[in-house]
């Protein structure tokens, strides 16, 4: 019983971590942000954006992983709670994009974390953004 | 009792990578230092790995939100190089898309503001009002943050008549909203009680530390590089430089708001006045060898690249001083003295963009004082080499700087 309702909150608000990794250009991060504001409006899923890593339970990053935030990062991951997800969102923490073949950062994020959904895009839509979240959200159920 | 207190790199006030450290005495800053790094991708030893033409698509990425500024300060910087004459018309659509650029970077940051000054509801509004922009430029250009309108000669696509008429008509509405938010700015008492005396920047200290943009502008110092080195057709187009007196967080939002009207006056002279013709000239390959130094006003203040080349299609040397690394020294002056709780607020009103700031190769020697120039592979080998040095065990007991 307690097991369904857990399950059920998890899936019905899922609260967001936004991390940026460093080497990306900020276009992903207004594009998050767009998609939380009005016209997107992603709280109507239940999605809730938090500061702090302990509260969230996906997070999405942005930006290719810069060697002096590579051990940050891995921090921030420990410090969000079982069971995580990592949505690894734009062209950057995919592959790298036009960082690709830098000596200061990682060809995509998922180097370095297990990553459960992928947004492509140079930067991605909100609209895809939030395909993405249902998208996962459908996978956990 | 003075302690010292870490913010960053990952802290919920910061959206971005940037680590400061303050020495306080109970809730005063006395002392402020800020550790830059984090966001280092090497965009300048990227540079001269390619082309002229992919250099377009790579200064667009140094910053999402100014993307078109460093395009155009590199794309105006080469043409000189190239000894190219862009066209007329070409010219007046890339200053067109730098204005909107910059209405919709200060909607962002007003936005911003309000939230860091505890006021959500205005961040809803400003950020409502900023898809009115990102859907004229996606009109326009096809993408909403990464516009690819630059190229050596002109620009990439044109604007029709219908184009003109939906950007006129939803220029109405943007107006219309901003006239709230000046009287919001000049009216509310509790958003003028959080933003007023704090953040205090004097005109001297602002000129001293060689501050750019609207942090300038608000000390009461008229500096534009618009008005003083005009660029592609702003000797054409009138329009005034916005300034402030207070050196302040308020001032700094109200030349936001008063350069977001003058952007709008700018976009419907040049809608009005577009000529005719190409608006794009055929472009050399390979460019001379020679040195150019281009200045841009961004959103955030005077952008500045410097390109070398050699002879073939790619430069010898890109650098880049965005203004967010200009305005750092005057930050650190403005959180003397201040509280904790302003700390967001005051390196809010700089409107960071740390991802603009941060791209520097190192080439001198600090021991011998030689410089030298490091091969790629060589930048490579060292970056990963420090990174193995470092003992992170050792680093989890300490202050995870």
């Amino acid at each position: 019983m307690i097991e369904r309702l857990v399950h059920w909150s998890r899936v019905k608000s899922p609260w967001v971590l936004h991390l940026n990794a460093g080497g990306g250009c900020n276009g992903c991060d207004i594009e998050i942000l767009a998609a939380l504001m009005p016209r997107f409006d992603l709280e109507r899923f239940g999605v809730q954006l938090k500061g702090t890593p302990r509260h969230a339970d996906v997070m999405i990053c942005t930006g290719a992983v810069t060697l002096q935030n590579r051990d940050r990062v891995l921090r921030v991951y420990e410090q969000v709670p079982d069971p995580k997800f990592v949505v690894a969102a734009g062209a950057c923490a995919m592959a790298g994009c036009v960082y690709r073949g830098s000596y200061h950062t990682l060809v995509g994020i998922d180097q370095l974390l297990p990553v459960n959904a992928y947004v492509p895009g140079c930067p991605f839509r909100p609209a895809a953004l939030i395909d993405a979240v249902v998208k996962l959200l459908n996978s956990v159920k | 009792m003075e302690y010292k207190v870490a913010l960053g790199p990952q802290h919920p006030a910061l959206h971005e990578a940037v680590s400061l450290r303050m020495t306080l005495d109970g809730e005063i800053i006395r002392d402020a230092d800020l550790k830059l790094g984090y966001s280092h991708r090497g965009i300048e030893k990227l540079a001269e790995e390619r082309s002229f033409i992919q250099n377009i698509y790579l200064t667009e990425r140094i910053c999402g939100i100014c993307s078109h500024s460093h395009t155009t300060c590199f794309t105006q910087g080469v043409e000189q190089l190239m000894e190219l004459v862009p066209a007329r018309r070409g010219l007046y659509i890339r200053t067109l898309i730098a204005e909107l650029e910059r209405v919709h970077s200060h909607l962002l940051w007003l936005g911003v503001a309000g939230q860091e000054a505890g006021f959500e509801s205005f961040f809803m509004y400003t950020w409502r009002d900023r898809e009115v922009v990102l859907d004229i430029l996606e009109w326009i250009s096809g993408n909403r943050v990464h516009y690819a309108m630059n190229t050596f000669g002109g620009v990439r696509r044109d604007i029709d008549e219908l184009q003109k008429k939906k950007i006129l008509d939803n220029l109405g509405l943007l107006r219309q909203r901003t006239d709230y938010y000046l009287n919001l700015a000049a009216s509310e008492p509790t958003f003028i009680g959080r933003l007023a005396g704090v953040g205090k920047l004097s005109k001297e200290q602002a000129i001293a530390l060689c501050a750019v943009g609207p942090t300038l502008r608000a000390s009461g110092v008229p500096m534009d590089v618009r008005k003083d080195d005009p660029y592609a057709v702003y000797d054409e187009i009138p329009f005034e430089v916005c300034t402030a007196d207070s050196c302040d967080v308020l001032g700094r939002a109200v030349v936001r708001v008063k350069e977001l009207i003058q952007s709008y006056n700018m976009i419907e002279f040049i809608l009005q006045n577009l000529p005719e013709g190409p608006f794009k000239v055929k472009a050399p390959r390979k460019v001379k060898p020679n040195e150019v130094y281009s200045r841009y006003e961004a959103p955030r203040g005077e952008n500045v690249h410097y390109i070398k080349s050699n002879g073939s299609d790619k430069p010898e040397r890109l650098k880049v001083r965005a203004p967010t690394l200009a305005n750092y020294p005057a930050t650190i002056a403005m959180l003397k003295s201040g509280f904790i709780a302003d700390i967001p607020l005051i390196f809010a009103a700089i409107d960071p963009c740390i991802c603009c700031a941060e791209r520097l190769v190192q080439l001198d020697n600090p021991r011998s004082g030689e410089s030298q120039v490091l091969s790629f592979s060589q930048l490579r080998s060292m970056a990963n080499a420090h990174y193995k040095k470092i003992d992170l065990t050792k680093k989890e007991a300490a202050w995870p700087f």
